[in-house]
């Protein structure tokens, strides 16, 4: 009891020192920032010939991993509050056809039929959320049987009131109206108009475009990820609810005892990832101009692989929205990389493989480290 | 019995109980868990509860901080009679309850698990955020009273010992008020040493006023730190001890009944 009495005795001898490197190692960006430096220092050096590094090239892959950044985000908060969302990718069909047939077919306002899908979609969210603490039943079940129910419905649908599986003439009707531009315009023209001008990005050479620059401007697309991205970490990191998220997936009984309402907390979260598959789905219809009954298929694998390559662990508890963001980074850049350096793009899927299991492993070892399991 | 006189003990008679149980009964169908308890604990007190497996112990303590409400019996917290409807009511009046496991969360840094569900705020262009800086200053500093030297605020909970881990818990519940802290088994899964540093942060808290309640079915802990012992069996108190006028045997026969365990003594030699 010596030590004890003596609150100012040196630090304990038993724990060593880590190291600054060690320490750096323990962040659960870690496998993100790698992962993001090697993708990149590779196809620099095998593709950077090809166009992948031009206007249209970063473009190109910007918007991709920017798709796959919305729906990561939400992933990212609700795994770390401890549980699995698998009906994201049919939420994003399904919030897309709502829109169309809101707008095309009823002919509501394109503002309204948007707003009236992120109600019913968030209340969707909220209902998964709903069943999982009310039943106590694993999230991996309870959202997998909404993907099923969620992806029947937005091929009925369509089928029994247009007779179709796509809903087109979105972009007809979205014309002139308030919301719409906020998902499926461009930013920033002023600047990639000055850029072609100045000879810096290329422009179109003939045709009635002449002149103008081919990349004109910041899809909204874009925008959404990175307001998205932001928002989620500093309500991670910055604020109490982030903290109670943190405990939530942590464990929840030790949180509930502490007086964490981590009910709330999960469903708010449920919440939130149909969120971010809903502003996933209604900038995709104002890009295409339709809405597809196939649309978003396979879309929550992603997401998840995503969240895993940036750090966070599949048990709950701990992850990073920016290692998340890196994730959907470099998911992107290289699914569009082998395009443009010409690989077969079949073996995207064993790269997927590969570096998922890569990245699950070394965060089972970041976590042993900070456990200090052995 | 070498820790006795490492702890000091207050005269305990002199001061009003802050909360006094009599005559609680519970009955869970037609199990009658606690058949007539009375329990009282005075601020600056370590009052032991002590009683074999099932003798009502975990019944008694969910009673006092709220989870079970009494069938029968009456509960007076400062004086006045009291009726906690549920564990956040207890917690409020300043009951706290500190588990042997499910207190904290290891994959969370100390200073995140300090504040979880009690997070300081700080304003920022009229949005809340999380004060981590105040957060980390404080747990720093709580730390070092309680005698733990942390790498930094940092450091996750999961790589502190189970001895280190029921102190934070302990600081935290003192640090936000506590006044009755009611500690479920601490040392029974702790080695000699974890469990020495467990006992003297019960010592600490104790000089600052708070009534603990220290649940045990270990004699040598409860004779190291306890000011008062009290005996259930078979969901009856047995009567309440004061430090000086019991002896282990004595304890460890009031706790099994006094009965096969006369026999077994000799071949174990002593207190169990």
């Amino acid at each position: 009891m010596t030590n004890a009495t003596q609150p100012t005795a040196a630090s304990d001898e038993r724990i060593k020192d880590i190291s600054a490197f060690r320490n750096a190692m323990i962040r659960p960006e870690l496998g993100g920032i790698v992962g993001t430096v090697a993708v990149f220092t590779f196809f620099l050096l095998f593709a950077f010939d090809s166009g992948m590094f031009n206007s249209q090239g970063v473009m190109n892959w910007s918007i991709v991993s920017a798709q796959f950044m919305i729906i990561a985000v939400g992933a990212c908060l609700l795994m770390i509050a401890g549980e699995f969302d698998l009906s994201v990718g049919s939420m994003i069909g399904f919030a897309g056809m709502m829109i169309a047939i809101f707008s095309v077919t009823y002919g509501w306002p394109v503002w309204l039929a948007i707003m009236t899908t992120f109600v019913l979609c968030t209340a969707i969210g909220a209902f998964n959320g709903w069943i999982v603490i009310r039943t106590g039943l694993p999230s991996f079940i309870v959202t997998l049987a909404f993907l099923f129910i969620l992806r029947g419905f937005t091929i009925f649908l369509p089928q029994v009131i247009e007779r179709k599986t796509i809903i087109g003439g979105i972009l007809d009707v979205a014309e002139g109206d308030w919301l719409a531009p906020i998902f499926g315009g461009k930013i920033l023209q002023g600047v990639f108009t000055w850029l072609g001008d100045a000879g810096i990005i290329a422009t179109f050479e003939r045709g009635t475009k002449q002149g103008q620059p081919v990349v004109d401007g910041v899809p909204m697309l874009i925008v959404w990820a990175i307001v998205l991205v932001i928002f989620g970490h500093v309500l991670l990191t910055k604020t109490k609810f982030g903290n109670w998220i943190f405990a939530a997936g942590g464990d929840a009984e030790a949180a509930r005892n502490s007086g964490v309402p981590v009910n709330r907390v999960k469903i708010l979260m449920f919440m939130f990832t149909a969120f971010c598959a809903t502003v996933f789905a209604v900038c995709q219809v104002m890009e295409f101009g339709s809405a597809g009954a196939d649309r978003g298929l396979l879309k929550e694998f992603e997401a998840i692989i995503a969240v895993v390559i940036g750090g966070a662990l599949l048990t709950g508890g701990y992850g990073s929205v920016l290692g998340a963001a890196l994730g959907a980074l470099i998911f992107g850049v290289v699914q569009q990389g082998l395009f443009f350096a010409g690989v077969e793009s079949s073996l995207f899927r064993v790269f997927l493989g590969v570096i998922l299991l890569g990245a699950v492993i070394l965060n089972t070892y970041i976590r042993r480290i900070i456990t200090g399991e052995r | 019995m070498a820790q006795d006189s490492t702890f000091h003990h207050g005269e305990t008679a002199s001061a009003a109980p802050i909360i006094e149980m009599r005559n609680i009964e519970k009955h869970f169908g037609r199990v009658i868990a606690l058949a007539g308890v009375s329990f009282d604990v005075r601020p600056g007190e370590c009052h032991c509860l002590l009683g074999d497996n099932g003798a009502g112990k975990s019944t008694f303590i969910k009673t006092m901080s709220g989870v079970h409400k009494p069938t029968a019996g009456e509960i007076f917290f400062e004086g006045k009679p009291m009726r906690f409807e549920d564990p956040r009511d207890a917690i409020e009046a300043g009951i706290a309850t500190v588990h042997q496991h499910l207190a904290m969360i290891p994959l969370m840094s100390v200073s995140r698990n300090f504040f979880m569900g009690n997070e300081p705020e700080k304003k920022v262009a009229g949005i809340s955020f999380f004060d981590k800086k105040k957060a980390d200053e404080v747990t720093m500093e709580e730390m070092r009273k309680m005698g733990i030297n942390l790498r930094g605020p940092d450091q996750a909970v999961g790589t502190l010992s189970g001895g280190e881990r029921q102190t934070v818990a302990i600081a935290r519940a003192v640090h936000f008020g506590a006044k009755i802290l009611i500690l479920d088994e601490p040392t029974s899964a702790l080695g000699v040493r974890q469990t020495s540093n467990v006992l003297a942060t019960i010592d600490r808290v104790r000089k600052q006023g708070i009534g603990v309640v220290f649940i045990s079915h270990n004699v040598r802990h409860a004779l190291a730190v306890g000011d008062r012992f009290t005996v259930l069996n078979r969901g009856q108190t047995l009567g309440t001890a004061t430090r000086g006028e019991i002896s282990p045997e004595e304890l460890q026969d009031l706790m099994a009944g006094g009965q096969e365990l006369a026999q077994l003594e000799g071949s174990l030699g002593g207190t169990v």
